[in-house]
């Protein structure tokens, strides 16, 4: 238990726990001070916006309460005249130098600046005057960054140094002509950015995005192709969200039927690639490690980490297993058996594949992942990118019906697919299979608890059949960072370690809904403490309530290896669901004039 | 750009110089400026294994303070004051002179790379403003009719293989 303190707001007493700052204290007594650059329990370092300034008794100045320590006895007015006043300048500051196209910009609905805005009252074009020189980056197929848009809070860079550890993003340049961007002004593409969108999910302002692929969509619906989409599991976990239900609620059944609506040919689950996944991935792993191949083995089902590992760590690029992604595996599938068994002509369909990733848009135009010169995947959209299809559609969320996924030879899931989403849920999915296959009996219980819970990395042990296998886990590439240098070193004890790209897993990937308290008003207020935990107990709930939790059950993909892949990692399985990685990639390549962002 | 072999040695020279300092970073770049002459992203990518801070704060770091470059400096390096006293003396207009007639802007080299052209805040020589500084001599004063000569006088010194 933290030290209690007396702090006095506006004059009534109120008792905080010491050591916080006093943005943080005054919202544990119910008071929400407008802000735009902070984001974590105190660690606000660089108190950039200025936005949060209250009066302290005795202090000559403002303070930006972001960065203030709460003592005893301090005494604070948040309503004082001039610092109500402060803070609508500072706003009005920065609204002076953004470029006013809000009816347009995407973030629209979600836009912190304009809610703070409204919030202190910015009054329009208070200040007019100069603006600094705008970068357009539409060049990488994962980010976006549009720096007209950009408030210089700093969120972006402390989300890409801190909490993944690899520092792409950074101040430039002095004074006015200050802008945020990769080194030189560089496209997301010409530095080693492994496109995984956290610092998307922190941006008060449409500053950094998504790719736009609807358009992409669009096409696809005009030129009359066989759409066919797939859900990867954590959207289940969020989708909910664009839609003002509360973060924590399951949404597969309302999922689908919004599918059906929208007007594709089918709509399956993509937890039936994850089984497929698992199935060759626990093959592949007790195949190395019974021939003692280079231990330990990663997954490779998350392509942020997989650009990590080609940029940073080449070197241990044989410890990763050659399964594809789920994604590319399904769209491989799709492409091939299940268009040849159902005799529609390949180049017919568009596979659509609904991540919770942006870094899955690079991923699907990776030349590695062709079969027979077809793209595996064709368009691959965002939870938030579906949230704007389906309210632009038309559909009253509140009023779908539960409907179920499609069925249509393919399609068939069970619990060990859906905890893909969750960081542990791969090894837990993995252990479960290759448990059966070295055995030829069922884990009991189905469950292995270790591999649960948010923390950046786990260990754990299990014995099979007299064989001890030590496993971790790891997610957020600061956390992966450690392991890899344990294996570069040779210090690395364990035998199959399981990496995810974003802190937490696709729950908590680039592209799920914003988290952004100020909208949340029905949500608890550390709800930012939180919601990677409630995202996460969706789908452990819906893994506990299937019939089948076991991917070598999934009657599916018992049909799909007996009727055309054989068995796993037979030639044919090799060639559609396995993959190579690029050893060389540069991280600074020299730019050419079609991968310069605009400037003007 | 590939570097040369000796380019990358001297520059890891330079880091191991510091490796004992709790934050090298303006250290090592204030030498790296002096010794190499400029600092470019390859040179940052370098520095950046070498000290594990990632390039886009070294970058950050560079293009903040006038004293770094990105690109090659000149043979001489013209600095002209345009701190409170000799802009008010002049020292803006002595600065466009040198820009004209080297046809070049601030903070930019000529193409042959004898000179390059800096605004300097202040030498703390208010007494003779505006001044001039050109690789550490200073000149008192300087009017525009000084300007063309003072150029011309580094173009002699340069003939004769100063």
């Amino acid at each position: 238990m933290a030290k209690k303190v007396t702090i006095y707001i506006e004059n009534r007493p109120y008792l905080v726990d010491e050591g916080l700052s006093i943005l943080e204290a005054a919202k544990t007594c119910g008071f929400n001070i407008p802000n735009l650059c902070h984001w974590r329990d105190h660690k606000c370092s660089l108190a950039s916006c200025r936005v949060c300034l209250v009066h302290v008794e005795g202090e000559r100045r403002l303070v930006p309460s972001c960065a203030y320590p709460v003592r005893d006895g301090l005494k604070i007015s948040i309503n004082d005249p001039a610092a109500v006043s402060a803070r609508r300048t500072s706003v009005e500051l920065l609204l002076s130098n953004h470029y006013y196209n809000c009816q347009a910009c995407r973030k629209n609905g979600h836009c912190e600046l304009l809610e703070v805005a409204r919030e202190v009252g910015a009054r329009p074009e208070r200040y007019v005057g100069h603006k600094t020189e705008t970068t357009i980056d539409e060049i990488a197929p994962g980010i976006v960054r549009d720096t007209s848009k950009c408030i210089l809070c700093g969120k972006c860079i402390e989300a890409c140094k801190d909490t993944q550890g690899i520092g792409i993003l950074g101040f430039e340049k002095r004074g006015f002509n200050t802008i945020v961007g990769p080194s030189e002004n560089r496209s997301f593409v010409n530095v080693p950015c492994i496109q995984c969108g956290q610092c998307t999910l922190v941006c008060p302002t449409g500053a950094l995005m998504e790719h736009n692929d609807i358009p992409r969509l669009d096409l696809a619906f005009q030129n009359k192709k066989k759409i066919i989409a797939f859900v990867a599991p954590a959207v289940r976990a969020a989708i909910g969200e664009e839609f003002g239900e509360k973060i924590g609620t399951n949404s597969t059944k309302k999922l689908a039927a919004a599918l059906h609506r929208l007007g594709f040919y089918r709509a399956f689950d993509m937890n039936f690639a994850a089984d497929l996944t698992i199935v060759e991935e626990a093959t592949e792993f007790i195949k190395r490690f019974s021939s003692h191949s280079p231990s330990p083995m990663l997954t490779s089902c998350s392509p942020g980490w997989i650009n990590y590992i080609e940029y940073y760590y080449p070197d241990l690029i044989p410890h990763l297993s050659t399964c594809k992604s789920p994604q590319q595996m399904m769209g491989a599938i799709i492409k091939s058996y299940y268009a040849e068994k159902n005799n529609i002509d390949k180049s017919s369909i568009c596979t659509v594949s609904i991540v919770p990733c942006t870094a899955k848009k690079y991923e699907r135009s990776r030349p590695q992942l062709k079969v027979n010169n077809l793209d595996d995947v064709d368009v691959v959209l965002t939870t938030r990118e579906l949230g704007q299809l389906i309210r632009r559609s038309g559909i009253i969320w509140n009023k779908l019906p539960d409907e179920e996924f499609d069925h249509d030879l393919i399609g068939e899931n069970t619990g060990a697919g859906v905890i893909f989403g969750v960081t542990g849920g791969v090894m837990e999915a993995a252990l479960r299979t290759a448990y059966h296959i070295l055995t030829n009996e069922e884990m009991e219980p189905v469950s292995f608890t270790p591999c649960r819970g948010l923390d950046g990395i786990k260990e754990a042990s299990i014995s099979i059949s007299g064989t001890t296998v030590n496993i971790a886990i790891c997610s957020g590439m600061s956390n992966a960072k450690v392991i890899l240098d344990q294996i570069r070193q040779g210090t690395c004890k364990y035998d199959f370690v399981e990496v995810m790209g974003c802190p937490g897993g696709c729950i908590n990937g680039g592209g799920q809904p914003y988290v952004f308290p100020v909208f949340l008003p029905n949500e608890d207020p550390d709800i930012w403490y939180t919601y990677k935990a409630k995202r996460a107990q969706v789908l452990y709930d819906e893994d506990k309530n299937k019939p089948i939790r076991r991917s070598h059950l999934n009657p599916d993909i018992k049909k799909l290896y007996n009727e055309y892949l054989m068995s796993a990692g037979s030639p044919l399985a090799e060639k559609l669901l396995h993959t190579s990685y690029n050893s060389h990639r540069e991280m600074y390549p020299d730019v050419t004039d079609d991968t310069k962002p605009v400037t003007k | 750009m590939q570097l040369r072999k000796e380019a990358i040695d001297i520059i890891l020279n330079i880091c191991d110089r510091y490796k004992n300092e709790p934050s090298p970073l303006m250290l090592i770049l204030s030498d790296v400026q002096k010794e190499y002459g400029y600092i470019p992203l390859e040179v940052q990518e370098i520095i950046s294994a070498k000290i594990n801070v990632p390039v886009s704060d070294i970058y950050g770091v560079v293009t903040f303070y006038n004293f770094f470059s990105l690109v090659p400096k000149g043979k001489y390096v013209i600095g002209v004051c345009i701190g409170t006293a000799c802009y008010v003396k002049g020292g803006q207009n002595v600065l466009d002179k040198f820009g004209e007639l080297l046809k070049i802007k601030e903070g930019q080299t000529t193409e042959d790379g004898l000179f390059s052209l800096d605004g300097l805040r202040c030498l703390g020589a208010c007494g003779i403003a505006p001044a001039v500084s050109i690789n550490g001599k200073v000149f008192p004063k300087v009017t525009l009719q000084d300007v063309p000569k003072i150029i011309e006088e580094y173009r002699r010194l340069d003939k004769e293989g100063e």
